[in-house]
Formats: C-alpha cells, sequence, structure tokens
C-alpha cells in the first residue's frame, strides 16, 4: 500500500521556462543559492578570518585585500546573500510555527524579506565597506 | 496526516530539528556580533583581535562556526539529493562535502586557540 501510494502517476509540469515564478518561489531559489554560494566561499572567508587575527601585519594584508574595488563588489553581493538567507529562514521558521501560511501573507512576507535584506545590505555595505 | 510509510526510522527529523536549532544559533550569534561589533569599533588589528580573546566571544564564535558547517551540511547534502541522480557521484559529492567541513572545523579551532 505504502509502494503504491509513491509510485502512483502524478501529473506535473517541469517546463522551467514556461514557469512563471511567484515572489515566494523567487525567494526559496535565492535562499538555495545563497547558501551554495556560501558554502563554497568558506574556505576564502575562514583564510580571510585566519589572517585578520594573526598578526598586525597579516591584519593589514586583510584590510587591503578587503579593500580592493573588485573584492568590495564580491564582499557586498556575499552580505546580501548573507541577509537573505538570514531574513527568508526567519520567515521559514515562522511558517513552521504556521505564522503567516496564508496565501495574502506568506506574499507580503516574502516581500518584507526582499526589502529588509536589501536595506541591511545597504546600511553595511555603507559602514564597513565604504 | 500524510498517510504513507517511508523506509527507515524518522526519515530526517533528526536533521529537520538540527537544521532550526543550527539556524537559530547562528542568528543569535549574528545579532551579538553586530553588537559587539558596533560597540568596539575595530579599525585596528588590537580591538579586532580583543573581540575573540574574550572567553565567551571566543565560545560563542566556535558554537556559531560549528552551526555553520552542520547547516551547511544538511544544505548542501540535500542539494546534491535533488540534483545528482547515479548514486555513485551522489555519494562521492556527499563525501567530498563532509570532509571539508570537518576539515574548516579543525581549521576554526586553529584560528580561534592560536591566535
Amino acid at each position: 500500500m505504502a509502494e503504491l501510494a509513491i509510485k502512483k502517476k502524478r501529473p506535473k509540469n517541469l517546463d522551467l521556462p514556461t514557469i512563471r515564478l511567484p515572489l515566494p518561489g523567487i525567494l526559496s531559489i535565492i535562499h538555495r543559492i545563497s547558501g551554495a554560494a556560501m558554502f563554497l566561499l568558506l574556505p576564502f572567508l575562514l583564510w580571510l578570518f585566519q589572517g585578520s587575527l594573526t598578526s598586525p601585519e597579516s591584519f593589514a594584508g586583510v584590510k587591503a585585500v578587503v579593500g580592493h574595488p573588485l573584492a568590495k563588489i564580491v564582499l557586498l553581493g556575499l552580505v546580501w546573500f548573507y541577509m537573505h538567507h538570514f531574513c527568508a529562514g526567519i520567515r521559514y521558521l515562522l511558517l513552521d510555527l504556521h505564522k503567516g501560511v496564508e496565501l495574502e501573507a506568506a506574499r507580503l512576507s516574502s516581500k518584507i524579506v526582499f526589502v529588509v535584506s536589501i536595506a541591511l545590505t545597504l546600511i553595511i555595505g555603507a559602514r564597513v565597506l565604504w | 496526516m500524510v498517510n504513507r510509510i517511508l523506509v527507515g526510522a524518522h526519515y530526517g527529523l533528526k536533521d529537520w530539528i538540527i537544521q532550526r536549532a543550527t539556524a537559530i544559533v547562528m542568528a543569535v550569534f549574528t545579532l551579538i556580533f553586530l553588537v559587539v561589533v558596533g560597540a568596539v569599533g575595530p579599525d585596528t588589528f588590537e580591538a579586532w583581535r580583543g573581540i575573540f580573546a574574550n572567553g565567551f566571544m571566543k565560545f560563542a564564535t566556535f558554537l556559531f562556526f560549528v552551526s555553520v558547517f552542520y547547516h551547511a551540511w544538511i544544505g548542501i547534502r540535500d542539494i546534491w539529493m535533488d540534483y545528482v541522480k547515479p548514486d555513485g557521484l551522489r555519494l562521492l559529492m556527499m563525501i567530498a562535502t563532509a570532509a571539508v567541513l570537518v576539515g574548516y572545523a579543525g581549521w576554526a579551532v586553529q584560528i580561534l586557540w592560536r591566535m
């Protein structure tokens, strides 16, 4: 009986270009992409963290790397990924608690995630990076 | 009520809980870290190093790192399970992911306790 339920044919549409992804769906895929990107950046970040704590000379070296215009762009993107993952994650925790599961509330909360995470990214970028 | 039986006990409840527990640890640490950095304003090596020389911050930072690595393990493993269909390749990706994350944990310990 269990196997029957799993093998039952269900209609599915996975023709990606024809699917119009709603905002909560866009939030979801960015949550995944940002998580994967931060995983890939982990060795770079640990290397920076190590340099920042080893000696005054290596600290200055990290400052020089982080101060490079190209690095600033990458780091701003990283900050946005972190803030998006953070805010979207809090939204998911609330959804787990059955808060805001109705369609309208879910759409509104995904808008809030985008607004808050981008605002936090700009604030941190302005205070720390520039 | 989802009326189906999958193989094995629990099928992922533990990971589901750990993913959320580590998320909460990281979120709390993020707020603490932003407050501390805002208060200290570490623009010199000594001030920056001082943050992590503090016993509580060292402990909290280590807890944060462990949470990041465990959280990343579950998240990246889910990505392999979703997109990598050949069993051998999927297993290889999972082993590689676990291996680098364990290595990162050792590296993080070294950074925090040998600084």
